[in-house]
């Protein structure tokens, strides 16, 4: 639409936007996130909510008990592989649209533990994680900064196209394989459709 | 409190064929410790919680130490024939000192705010005989730890009430503590590997990973 005449008309009173940006608008100032926390990083994710650094001012302080309510799960803390099979179960349950803000060392590599035995090397093994947060823990300035840049990649997205989100995509899954606790590791020990391990480009 | 070689004493005229042996500790600490044989490892507990002058009714941990099979080499002066003359020739002799699997047990009186006397139990090997006394049934406060040796170190505890997996799950067949134990192959790229993982950094990117 011209935008002289998109000015024209709101000097009326008539104000004219595209059907996508108002899907936008109203999926990325209402998040409701998850109400669960794997550790410490929770403390900050917490302190995030209340009222000195206020999420609210996001449209996201609506904590929601169950997933069923829940647009985004922040995975804060580490993610032992005991736990993680109920971490996916939980992703599996919320409804479309729903994103992952994986917080934290713990929760996008494993952090201090991730050359042990019984942590999980990343949540992006099997979920697909939109923002990492590094830091242990972040600040909840980092939660606000991850926070926003969700609502950036919310507002880049289109109606059609190779940039829709996920669940206007009939060929995207919804649900994600829940591993099995095996015999010695997680089977799988990773989704390879959602993750791969990572290539590296040296120079010199 | 009383020494350890006094409770020694007292403990093996109490319990006839408890075989008890005190384990000196040459580290600043100085605390030396008191090895228990399975069979009479019970009786021991309860006649250090019930003994008036002791009265240690309060197990403070357990502690589980894997043991590998290790050479010990001595170095044996030999009178030899060298060259038709008697000469003293030294010889390195290596011994064979088996494996076990050992929990440390501080206990620690309320009552009378002393303590600790530690307890030492082994086991015979670390493969078939890794069967240890549970002290559950005169320390509660042991069920915890000790499944938790259970899960990590494979340490079987006879007459232990519940020994089930505390940390890992139940299908899982490794004890991840014991110092063979290997870990799943699925090291990931880090920046600054050191050690062991330096080594599974080679494995895995050999180029990228010089040195």
């Amino acid at each position: 639409m011209d935008e002289g005449l998109r000015s024209e008309l709101s000097k009326q009173g008539v104000f004219t936007v595209k059907l996508q940006d108002l899907y936008n608008w109203g999926r990325r100032s209402s998040i409701w996130p998850l109400q669960f926390g794997l550790a410490c990083c929770a403390i900050e994710m917490i302190a995030t909510t209340m009222s000195r650094f206020d999420l609210a001012r996001f449209g996201a302080e609506v904590f929601r008990p169950s997933p069923r309510q829940a647009d985004l799960m922040i995975v804060a803390g580490t993610v032992t592989k005991k736990m993680a099979p109920q971490v996916v179960r939980l992703f599996n349950q919320m409804p479309e649209p729903k994103y992952v803000i994986a917080m934290g060392a713990c929760a996008i590599s494993g952090g201090p533990f991730k050359q042990g035995y019984n942590v999980l090397k990343g949540i992006d093994r099997f979920l697909p994680v939109d923002v990492h947060i590094p830091g242990c823990p972040p600040r909840p300035e980092a939660l606000i900064e991850a926070f926003m840049t969700l609502q950036r990649q919310i507002d880049a997205q289109t109606l059609r196209g190779p940039n829709r989100p996920r669940h206007l995509d009939p060929s995207a899954p919804s649900a994600f394989p829940i591993p099995e606790f095996g015999a010695h590791d997680l089977e799988p020990p990773n989704n390879p459709k959602v993750w791969h391990p990572p290539k590296l480009a040296r120079v010199g | 409190m009383e020494a350890l070689e006094q409770i020694k004493t007292r403990l093996e005229a109490a319990i006839p064929g408890a075989r008890l042996e005190i384990i000196p500790n040459d580290s600043p600490a100085r605390q030396p410790s008191l090895l228990v044989d399975a069979d009479h490892a019970l009786a021991v507990a309860r006649f250090l919680r019930d003994d008036p002058q002791l009265q240690l009714d309060y197990a403070s941990n357990v502690t589980g130490v894997d043991w590998l099979d290790a050479v010990l080499k001595e170095k044996v002066k030999i009178k030899k024939l060298v060259d038709g003359a008697e000469k003293d020739v030294e010889e390195v002799i290596e011994k064979k000192k088996p494996g076990y699997l050992e929990t440390v047990y501080h206990l620690y009186s309320m009552s009378l705010k002393h303590g600790p006397v530690i307890l030492r139990q082994r086991t015979e090997n670390r493969a078939d005989k890794a069967h240890l006394a549970s002290l559950t049934p005169v320390y509660r406060g042991a069920e915890f730890q000790e499944r938790e040796a259970y899960d990590l170190y494979g340490i079987i505890f006879d007459g232990h009430p519940d020994l089930r997996r505390i940390l890992m799950w139940d299908g899982f067949k490794d004890f991840p503590m014991r110092k063979d134990y290997k870990s799943p192959d699925d090291y990931e790229y880090e920046p600054t590997p050191h050690d062991e993982v330096l080594e599974k950094a080679k494995q895995h990117y050999p180029q990228e990973v010089k040195s």
